[in-house]
């Protein structure tokens, strides 16, 4: 294997990571507000106990983003080139939606008032909503193809991001984000906040399982390898476990075991039928950017290589050991009261 | 406006915007963990207080600086598209270590440090904080290295089969003098915008506890005992600060004059090639150029020791002469920065550093040997004190950015020429209309979150720390996990 696959496979596993980990946080945030909703009772604690299981942790699970896009920089220049300047667009909705969602999570328990909160809370929804969606049809855009020239340049037309298959794409996400959100939260809850989020497992299972299904397999049948339909098969396979698991209530860990393991088979299946190529041309086939005519020189493929190598195990451990501190389960009774100041000093 | 005004109006915006939040991080981190320290090894809960009040305060700008960062990584690709084509072997690789060795560490050592206080182990979750600090300013390490590539290449040279800058030496890139004063400069600047921000809630707290209309007289006292220290520990650490940024502004200065004459004789309105010119304290011109400058107000000996460490026999290039130059090795084009721009944010961002100098030295007067600073005018300077270092950290940014242009990789005058870019050259062909909708949207965003930052602020300012964290919760037996109440949720 030569450096240019090696990253090809790094950056894959940095948006494994990412959405792995970021797949629940945005989940937790879209189903705030639906739990608030219909959960019994007080619909505040609600919301702070659903938020309050990412709460320490989804800072961190952001950075698997920053570090993914750093990566393509440093990788393969041509691709974070044409990707990002062709999906302009897009990207500025997703920067819109992770800012007013960092600040909304971060500043919502600071001003103990209801219209500030309910301002926050919309941010995080939105802030979630978005970029769950716009990933989504983000990566189908790429394992679609672009109008690249000859130069690797894109003049990119509308219908290249938005058809039927990245729509599709982005609901396939937001409605997997929203599953493993629930199924991450009865992980995470005790009391009636986890029976909440089961009864919201149990409804968006079928819904779910459709839509990201027809994603896979139109997936594999337009662009797919033969070795993907093996990750395409162990996505469903792990997709109706979990499924039969929320159903019958056996396991909030291998439900959600498993959901992640549908996260990880999506991505898996994207990166794999994108591969060897990094935008496939829709004009002429050799005009596609690819791993080979868009990387970086071997001399800073190793460095960056060498650099990941020491760097990344230790990121592993220390974040699974904050997983492991923050264990507990969260139940209303363990949201402490609210310690925001009152709008106006008293 | 064309596509090349609008994205740098665009990028010009949000990383000014960003730099506001982000050098009081890298400065407010380090000095919560001394508190935190103090508290650890003093057991003196007035510590454990400062560090809750300020801990509150940082997180309030944490939050803004982190979600407004995303930004600036993605625009290089979707405003810069060209740009990023052209360095990428060179430019991407500080990004990705920035990820990799600084941004996993702080963002998940915030999780813990604020979700933590009573699940970890006291020194433990001390450690945290003092990962954070550390973080912070490794993560303002290798943005900087990537920004000194801007400013003075080295490391690399320019591959013609695929037409862009390729690296040959990390170590010179890392190594890179430019990197070494600037990130020196920078860190001691968002020390100083730190430490004065501490000693003027101190000092302003300290005025307000001492007023007589206070009708809770224990209240004051309480303030009087918890803000006194931090008065004087941030007044320290601004003066240091102080005297640190004159030394590493002055050998990044000396850097400049050899690796980029064109923006220091911008910066000086230098316009012809002098021996021992004078450095102006005022001009004016009419036309923001060469032609119609008239120099007022000059003094003698001070430029030649800017430029070189000596009093004379100093020769310095002006900006009509560098022009000539730059055509004639680089062809034909405007070389010059806008002089307006260079001259004046270059002195506002020396001049600034009088106001936080000057507070400190009279604060550290006034509280001396236990007196308590009653006098109106000093909470006033207190409070004035405060953006001065924010607005010299901005104009010391514009003065390095907007002096390097049309530059975007400026020619290193002794490297490889062909390693150079201009903005012209680096932008992405969007329709400007494109560019105008997201910079109209940045803009507005930004606007709205900066006057509810600022609000917040504020708001947690004047309220004064909190009483329920008067006292550190005891530590929890572990059986008590499930069930006890959070000892911190959002």
């Amino acid at each position: 294997m030569g450096l240019q696959e090696l990253w090809f496979g790094i950056i894959g596993l940095l948006f494994l990571g990412f959405f792995i980990l970021e797949g629940f946080d945005f989940g937790v945030g879209m189903l705030m507000e639906p739990f608030a909703r219909v959960g019994v009772g007080e619909p505040e604690t609600h919301r702070r106990a659903a938020l309050n299981t990412i709460g320490p942790v989804w800072d961190g699970n952001e950075v698997w983003l920053i570090t993914a896009g750093a990566a393509m920089f440093a990788a393969f220049p041509a691709w974070y080139a044409a990707v990002f300047s062709t999906l302009y667009l897009p990207l500025l909705a997703i920067l819109f939606g992770m800012i007013v969602r960092s600040v909304s999570i971060e500043w919502r328990g600071k001003i103990d008032d209801s219209k500030w909160r309910a301002l926050a809370d919309f941010g995080i929804a939105a802030g979630s909503w978005l970029p769950a969606v716009l990933w989504g049809v983000a990566f189908a855009v790429l394992v679609r193809g672009l109008p690249v020239d000859a130069n690797g340049r894109v003049d990119v037309s509308i219908t290249d991001v938005l058809n039927a298959y990245t729509l599709l794409g982005g609901l396939a996400t937001a409605g997997l984000f929203l599953f493993y959100g629930a199924v991450f939260v009865a992980l995470k809850t005790s009391g009636a906040i986890r029976d909440d989020a089961h009864r919201f497992a149990v409804r968006l299972s079928l819904p779910v399982t459709a839509l990201v299904g027809g994603f896979g397999l139109w997936t594999q049948l337009a662009y797919g390898k033969d070795w993907t339909w093996l990750v395409l098969t162990v996505a469903v396979i792990a997709q109706l476990a979990a499924v039969a698991l929320v159903w019958r209530r056996a396991s909030d860990g291998w439900a959600f075991l498993c959901t992640a393991v549908v996260v990880a088979g999506v991505v898996i299946l994207l990166f794999g039928a994108l591969y060897p190529n990094l935008v496939p041309s829709t004009l002429n086939k050799q005009w596609s950017v690819t791993i080979y005519n868009g990387s970086s020189t071997p001399y800073t493929l190793k460095i960056m290589t060498w650099v990941t190598a020491l760097m990344a195990p230790l990121t592993v451990i220390y974040q699974g050991w904050t997983y492991w501190v923050f264990r507990q389960r969260i139940s209303a009774d363990r949201i402490p009261p609210a310690t925001g100041l009152a709008r106006r000093a008293s | 406006m064309n596509v090349v005004d609008v994205s740098r109006w665009q990028f010009g915006i949000t990383t000014v915007y960003h730099f506001i939040f982000v050098p009081l991080t890298i400065g407010l981190a380090p000095l919560i963990a001394v508190m935190q320290t103090a508290w650890v090894v003093t057991d003196n809960v007035a510590w454990y207080r400062l560090t809750k009040f300020f801990g509150k305060l940082f997180l309030i700008n944490f939050a803004i600086g982190v979600a407004t960062g995303i930004v600036q990584e993605f625009q290089f690709g979707m405003n810069w598209s060209e740009y990023s084509r052209f360095v990428g072997d060179v430019f991407g690789a500080p990004l990705a270590m920035e990820g990799l060795a600084a941004f996993f560490f702080e963002s998940t050592f915030i999780g813990l440090w604020i979700f933590g206080w009573s699940r970890l182990p006291r020194l433990v979750h001390l450690a945290c904080i003092w990962i954070v600090a550390i973080a912070v300013n490794v993560s303002a390490f290798f943005i900087i290295v990537a920004n000194s590539f801007m400013q003075h290449p080295v490391g690399a040279h320019y591959n013609p089969a695929t037409r862009r800058a390729e690296l040959h030496s990390i170590t010179a890139l890392l190594g890179n003098n430019t990197a070494r004063a600037a990130f020196s400069h920078t860190v001691a600047g968002s020390l100083l915008t730190a430490a004065t921000f501490v000693a003027a809630i101190g000092a302003w707290w300290l005025v307000r506890s001492g007023k007589p209309a206070t009708d809770q007289p224990d209240a004051a006292a309480d303030a009087r005992t918890i803000f006194r220290p931090a008065a004087i520990l941030g007044c320290w650490v601004a003066l240091i600060a102080t005297v640190g940024l004159f030394f590493t502004g002055d050998s990044q200065g000396k850097l400049m004059f050899v690796q980029q004459p064109m923006k220091m004789a911008s910066a000086e309105s230098l316009c012809n090639t002098e021996t021992d010119p004078d450095f102006s304290i005022l001009t004016v011109g009419t036309h923001n150029n060469c032609d119609s400058v008239t120099r007022v107000i000059e003094v003698p000996y001070v430029l030649p020791f800017l430029a070189k460490g000596r009093f004379n026999d100093v020769t310095l290039q002006g900006v009509r002469n560098i022009q000539q130059d730059y055509q004639n090795r680089f062809g034909p084009n405007d070389y010059r920065p806008n002089l307006f721009v260079t001259y004046w944010s270059f002195r506002a961002m020396i001049g600034l550093l009088a106001i936080p100098g000057l507070f400190a030295v009279i604060a550290l007067w006034l509280t001396r040997g236990g007196r308590v600073p009653g006098q109106r005018w000093f909470s006033w300077l207190a409070l004035i004190a405060i953006p001065a270092p924010f607005l010299a950290n901005i104009s010391g940014w514009v003065f390095t950015e907007m002096g390097r242009q049309p530059w975007i990789v400026v020619p290193n005058p002794t490297g490889d020429q062909q390693v150079r870019f201009t903005v012209h050259e680096a932008v992405s062909h969007h329709a400007s209309g494109m560019v105008v909708t997201s910079l109209v949207t940045f803009t507005l965003l930004y606007a709205v979150l900066a006057v509810i930052w600022f609000w917040l602020l504020k708001r947690y300012v004047v309220e004064g720390p909190l009483e329920h964290d008067a006292e550190p919760a005891a530590p929890r037996s572990p059986s008590d996990d499930e069930v006890a109440p959070l000892s911190f949720a959002y």
